[in-house]
């Protein structure tokens, strides 16, 4: 059983769904014979032809209004954003469009817009954003965030035939940094909306998604060794709908909280969990709920900068180490 | 065409344009009338506050909504348009139905949307309407969508959109229009110069003098007609729609017309130029410019349109007594249908303590 890297598994997942469903394209910029700036769909119009991968103009907001309407159709359309960070230039076919929909006018609207997201490679302000905030109060939006191998494949396909509209980021950090053995053959779906623990532990809990599920975890390891100290992660996997059950769990089990993300701090999601934690089991909490995130700066292009902005691995160890002592 | 219906007409009179029959010209004065009958009821019960929101009248367009619209084809799963606030008669002609027009402006609890958005703000996908969002420009990449999907089905169906002078300075209806060029999308654009965008004239929108202009930058061929004649609307539609379901790609027709009353009923118009108003109404309303030409060329007789005209007042009469009276939506019901699973959103706290 080999090894396959975050964006094989992506890539596996996209495949198998347009093989499965004749319903399911893509379009997108350069997703055709380029097959797209990372390469997620090389191959895929090779295989599935110019109809069902689309080379499009340099148009968001045209590419998602698209998807929607072939998505009214019956079709399942995915949508790439060659980076995340072009979504802004759809938001607001996303938000008024797409997302009200089927509240306003009953219509289903089963698209799927993807992109490679997040920061850690030295992208400066336009290559590295992380927009899960800008889409996170949009009733009518799912959002999803897979951090493992496993989770890339199994959200995606998940995502597709979902019959709501899903917003899937793919932290580039994660392409090829990240592998894991998936078993050929197996169908990996990851129900939408039910977060995963990826470690246990018992003094504190660290909840988390994308490429910080990662660091929390060097960091789980640095405090175990080091401290002693036994860390719980929950990465979130899916931020809309949030799985407060779970969130509500490792609260319960370890009664501190860390929140880590990626993303700038003010009306990020932490501060939405740290309500909703405040909310729903505040006498079970023996600190306050603290949160790790990148400070609240558009992302800079120079390492060391960058490196500043953003929550390093060295940042958690140190902020859960002073809960922990709390 | 190469092949004509049995004329419909004595030999001495002029032949009737565009292969229409007596009975289609009298079909389309039936929706010119009713849109305007439907638009004047409305106005009615927005000034007995019955009318929950805006009202927006359509006056002096009504002959490029219902020639555009009547020159799809009409069905379950056929043609598919894309109306704006001013295209209640596209709607008509499409088979929404008055009492649906009515329910949403006052949002009953039975309309098509239960409430939940106004005016002409509704669908049918099956009979072939899709209704706007406010954001104007917006329908453009959905109506590339939704003919995108024509095309990759190999369906022989059109699909239709509008969009006023105002609405063609969005980014998404260039962005819309260009995918749908560039993909050679079954759609025809009625682009309705109507010379005022709430209180914006035109030449503060665009530096071209017409619409049609525009569509040379998408390499789609464009024609500028007379939105006020109802004839002139109708050929020039049926020929794009024709050409668009032979494969043929995006076209784009410009409607010249005017837009007599405010942006809503609110708008006191006092930045129209004096006189203006007047003289649209006086010399250039399509439905008097129908009529006229109907009863000079004698293609019918005003016997036929007054019975029309009596029957138009009646549905709408009814219609009105089905539902001005029904009730408001439940306040509960705001909740359910945001998504197909969660199936509704969670009532707060604080509505339970």
């Amino acid at each position: 059983m080999a090894e396959i890297t975050f964006l094989e598994a992506l890539r596996q997942g996209l495949w198998e769904e347009m093989e499965r469903d004749e319903r399911v394209f893509i379009l997108g910029e350069d997703v055709g014979i380029y097959g797209g700036a990372f390469k997620v769909t090389e191959g895929f119009v090779k295989r599935f032809g110019e109809a069902r991968v689309i080379d499009t103009p340099i148009s968001e907001a045209a590419i998602v209004g698209a998807a929607a309407g072939a998505a009214h159709m019956g079709m399942r359309p995915v949508a790439e954003m060659q980076f995340i960070d072009f979504i802004s230039c759809a938001y607001d076919m996303l938000t008024n469009y797409v997302a009200t929909a089927r509240y306003r006018a009953g219509l289903s609207t089963p698209i799927v817009v993807r992109g490679p997201c997040g920061g850690y490679v030295r992208g400066g302000p336009f290559h590295s954003q992380n927009p899960e905030a800008a889409f996170f109060h949009t009733p009518g939006l799912k959002i999803v965030y897979p951090a493992t191998a496993r989770d890339a494949k199994g959200l995606i396909k998940s995502a597709i035939r979902d019959d709501d509209p899903v917003l899937y980021l793919e932290h580039k950090w994660l392409y090829r940094r990240i592998k894991e053995q998936l078993p050929e053959g197996e169908e990996v779906l990851t129900p939408i909306g039910e977060a995963r623990l990826a470690r246990e532990g018992k003094d504190l809990s660290i909840v988390t998604y994308g490429a910080t599920v990662w660091k929390a975890l060097e960091a789980a390891e640095a405090l175990q060794q080091q401290d002693g100290v036994s860390v719980e992660i929950l990465d979130l996997r899916t931020l809309l709908p949030l799985d407060d059950a779970a969130i509500m769990r490792t609260v319960k089990q370890t009664n501190k909280v860390l929140i880590v993300h990626e993303d700038t701090r003010t009306g990020g999601v932490a501060g939405e969990i740290a309500a909703r934690i405040n909310e729903q089991a505040f006498e079970w909490l023996d600190g306050p709920i603290m949160r790790v995130t990148a400070h609240d700066v558009p992302l800079p292009y120079a390492p060391t900068l960058e490196d500043y902005v953003l929550p390093q691995t060295d940042d958690i160890v140190k902020a859960a180490r002073w809960l922990a002592a709390y | 065409m190469t092949s004509r219906a049995i004329p419909a007409t004595e030999p001495s009179q002029p032949a009737i344009p565009a292969d229409l029959s007596r009975g289609q010209l009298l079909e389309i004065y039936r929706y010119l009338r009713l849109t305007r009958t439907l638009e004047e009821r409305l106005t009615a019960l927005y000034r007995q506050s019955k009318v929950i929101g805006g009202l927006f009248r359509s006056l002096g367009q009504e002959g490029e909504s219902v020639a555009s619209a009547y020159a799809l084809e009409r069905g379950r799963h056929r043609d598919i348009l894309s109306p704006l606030i001013r295209n209640l008669g596209s709607l008509l002609v499409m088979g929404a139905k008055p009492v649906e027009i009515l329910r949403q402006y006052m949002a009953k609890a039975d309309g098509p949307t239960r409430g939940r958005d106004t005016n002409v703000h509704f669908n049918d996908l099956e009979l072939g309407y899709l209704g706007q969002i406010s954001h104007l420009g917006d329908m453009f990449p959905v109506m590339a969508g939704i003919t995108l999907t024509f095309k990759m089905r190999g369906e022989p169906r059109v699909g239709l959109v509008y969009i006023g002078d105002g609405g063609t300075s969005t980014g998404t209806f260039h962005e819309g229009l260009n995918f749908a060029a560039v993909q050679r999308c079954p759609l025809v654009v009625i682009g309705e110069y109507n010379h005022w965008a709430y209180s914006t004239p035109a030449e503060k929108q665009f530096g071209v003098k017409d619409l049609a202009e525009k569509a040379k930058g998408y390499g789609i061929p464009a024609v500028t007609v007379d939105g006020n004649d109802v004839f002139a609307v109708y050929a020039a539609s049926k020929h794009a729609v024709e050409r668009a379901r032979r494969g043929k790609g995006v076209h784009f027709i410009e409607v010249k017309t005017y837009r007599r009353k405010g942006h809503a009923e609110h708008d006191d118009q006092h930045y129209v130029p004096p006189g203006e108003l007047e003289r649209w109404a006086r010399e250039n309303d399509p439905i008097d410019r129908y009529v006229k030409q109907l009863l000079r060329s004698e293609w019918v007789k005003e016997g036929d349109l007054a019975e029309i005209d009596a029957s138009v007042g009646e549905e709408v009469d009814r219609a009105t007594d089905v539902c001005a009276d029904e009730r408001l939506p439940e306040p509960a019901s705001a909740l359910p249908g945001v998504y197909a699973d969660p199936p509704a959103a969670d009532t707060l706290w604080f509505r339970r303590v």
